[in-house]
């Protein structure tokens, strides 16, 4: 079960990664996505892996810690999903505003960003055409 | 049990929702109330300080659970002092958002100001790993809200690259936390403190890998060099105020890096120097790459950013050996570089805003009002490079004289003393092109109608448009309330340099109280008088 769950967390996070390097925002989107399953399945085995032990105290009967499982990593992923799910959300608004005003769905700044427009005068009839057009 | 600890979360937190819920179509309302609740809490924060100077750490147990199974606030000097920076940098960039009309761009500035508030309060105050995660994410989603306040295109992708940047940082943070805990069992700071201080030295290879990963979700938020490169687009394309008040928002993950190093994993734990080694030379780049950044930009804008990505490297040079000269000079330079570079981004944004929303360091004729803005970016000049008579001064000299004997000296001491040159002749080169070239050109056919009547203040409009990527200068409701905000934060950096003194005192005892971290598990974990 060990090996299941450490690969599995190992292969979502390196392909959350590989996505999120990519250029375009819905890629990003994605693998941050997946980054988020694969945090969120490794928070739940900090409290070590165990099966058929509830993480809830039952009963006033002899209670013995070794009959329990964790629960503070389940109350931790609890936490961690809501706040990543309502992340991705965030994200995806942003990435499809940004999407559609901007045009195109590239991650990166454009050049306008770094690079000094020329200024804008009367006499430049070219330029002004450049801005309508 | 005193509730005053909780006050500065609370209130912001209930505040907020209330404004958007009644609130929302009346900006008047909203200002208000918004200034109410940012005086409030400037007052809470002085009380809290007040508290805090009798050198005590003060736990506040929510739900009065006993201390490493409930969630603890806690407020020593360092928290207060936050709180206090915090609320004092907030209130006067506030007052600047309404005076030029930045509140008007868009819905609900003033209640995501106020969770702006509540996240950074309550990252400060927390004591709680796990809870610091949260409030980290509260502050976050509240900047992400602000940031892309006003909109257009520009700004909205350097939002999703910020949102992106920090999602991943988040998810970072997330591992990092599961990691320790998977360690130490616990995640309540004090506790964690005790069992990493008792755990055999051969056991701690996943503890140090939890260690680094928790410094370097801190250094993305600090934005300390290899992890910077979020920054000066985001801060460039934020508007004016919102980027003055993420001043603190990069102090947040110095913060954050103090509190873990000194507590959690003091020098002379498992841990040993490992966050010495990485962090002295990095602030070093960090501090080159960011005055040199400050020569190289073309646009004001991104002169603030670098120099904001400069002071980081400055304060982190200062702190890297978490020892008592070096924190106090470092928190001293914190204190500085908060109201400065604030100070730094609302000039930048009264600039553009006169020379019609360009922003670029370009010839562009005399803007009005010249000697006042420019008597102001002179003064702020000199406190970001760091020139007598201004506070800049005397915390690069106290860095410079706390790292007098260490083994990196020579390194230190040229790092920061070039790089203030560099920085110094950016300055002149910016001024210069921007108040002195400028009055060699024809003035502008609209700007000659200062000393006109001014247009008569009628009812505020609810919204402007949107996609301006700056304030226009005539959609400005009061200008003074603009430049007395500007001067505010100026007058904190004079004050800081008048009362150097006692100032340097207080921060002196507070790094004592951080390099003593044993105090903190005595006030969290053994005296729990107020639970059963």
């Amino acid at each position: 079960m060990e090996l299941l769950v450490a690969s599995a967390i190992g292969a979502t996070a390196a392909a959350g990664t590989y996505l999120i390097l990519r250029l375009r925002t819905f890629a990003v989107v994605l693998g941050m996505t997946m980054l988020t399953y694969a945090i969120n399945a490794f928070l739940f085995t900090t409290g070590r892996l165990v099966v058929h032990m509830p993480p809830i105290l039952h009963g006033h009967a002899q209670v013995d810690v070794a009959d329990y499982t964790d629960p503070l990593p389940q109350a931790l992923v609890l936490t961690a999903i809501v706040i990543s799910f309502g992340m991705t959300a965030v994200v995806v608004m942003m990435a499809l505003g940004a999407f559609i005003e901007s045009g195109d769905d590239h991650i990166d700044m454009p050049d306008d960003d770094r690079i000094m427009p020329k200024l804008k005068t009367v006499d430049d009839p070219a330029l002004t055409e450049d801005e309508t057009a | 049990m005193t509730h005053w600890l909780i006050v500065p979360v609370l209130l912001p937190a209930l505040l907020g929702p209330l404004m958007v819920l009644w609130m929302r179509h009346d900006l008047l309302q909203q200002r208000v109330f918004g200034v109410i609740g940012s005086l409030l809490i400037l007052a809470v924060a002085l009380k809290l300080n007040t508290m805090a100077a009798d050198g005590d750490v003060h736990v506040y147990r929510l739900g009065n659970w006993p201390a490493p199974f409930g969630i603890v606030l806690m407020l020593d000097r360092l928290a207060a002092l936050m709180l206090l920076l915090t609320a004092v940098l907030a209130l006067a960039v506030q007052l600047y958002a309404i005076g030029s009309g930045w509140d008007r761009k868009g819905w609900h500035f003033h209640s995501l100001w106020l969770f702006q508030l509540m996240g950074l309060n309550g990252a400060f105050l927390t004591g709680d790993a796990f809870n610091l995660f949260v409030f980290f994410e509260i502050l976050l989603i509240a900047s992400y809200g602000l940031m892309i306040h006003g909109g257009g295109p520009m700004r909205l992708r350097a939002g999703v690259q910020y949102i992106s940047y920090n999602l991943a940082g988040s998810t970072l943070f997330l591992a990092a936390l599961g990691t320790l805990y998977a360690v130490t069992g616990t995640l309540n700071m004090a506790d964690m403190a005790e069992r990493v201080a008792m755990m055999p030295a051969e056991d701690t290879a996943l503890l140090r890998t939890g260690a680094v990963l928790l410094l370097l979700v801190f250094a993305i938020k600090a934005a300390i060099v290899p992890l910077h490169f979020w920054l000066p687009s985001t801060y460039a394309n934020a508007p004016g105020p919102v980027a003055a008040l993420f001043a603190i928002m990069t102090k947040v993950g110095v913060y954050a890096i103090i509190r873990f190093f000194t507590l959690v994993f003091p020098q002379d734990s498992v841990i040993e120097t490992i966050a010495t080694d990485l962090i002295l030379p990095t602030a070093l780049i960090t501090l080159t790459l960011g005055q040199i950044g400050v020569l190289g930009t073309r646009s004001l804008t991104r002169l603030a950013s670098f120099a904001a990505i400069a002071s980081i490297g400055t304060l982190m040079i200062a702190v890297a050996r978490f020892d008592t000269p070096g924190l106090t000079a470092g928190l001293y330079y914190l204190i500085h570089s908060t109201l400065a570079g604030g100070a730094l981004f609302l000039v930048v944004d009264l600039i553009a805003a006169r020379r019609g929303g360009d922003f670029w360091l370009r010839l562009r004729p005399a803007i009005r009002n010249t000697g006042l803005v420019s008597a102001l970016f002179f003064a702020t000049g000199i406190a970001i490079v760091g020139l007598p008579p201004l506070s800049g001064f005397l915390g690069k000299l106290m860095i410079l004289s706390a790292r007098q004997a260490d083994p990196w000296m020579p390194a230190i001491w040229s790092v920061i003393l070039v790089t203030s040159l560099i920085a110094l002749v950016a300055f002149a080169r910016a001024g210069s092109i921007l108040f002195w070239k400028s009055h060699e050109m024809d003035p502008e056919p609209g700007n000659d109608t200062d000393e006109g009547e001014p247009p008569a203040p009628g009812p505020i409009p609810t919204k402007l448009e949107t996609d301006e990527p700056i304030q226009d200068v005539d959609d400005s409701a009061a200008p003074w309330l603009s430049f007395m905000a500007t001067g505010t934060l100026l007058a904190g950096s004079v004050a800081l340099t008048l009362f150097a003194g006692p100032v340097t005192r207080y921060l002196q005892d507070t790094a004592i109280q951080l390099n003593t971290p044993e105090l903190y598990h005595e006030s969290v974990l053994r005296r729990q008088e107020g639970s059963r």
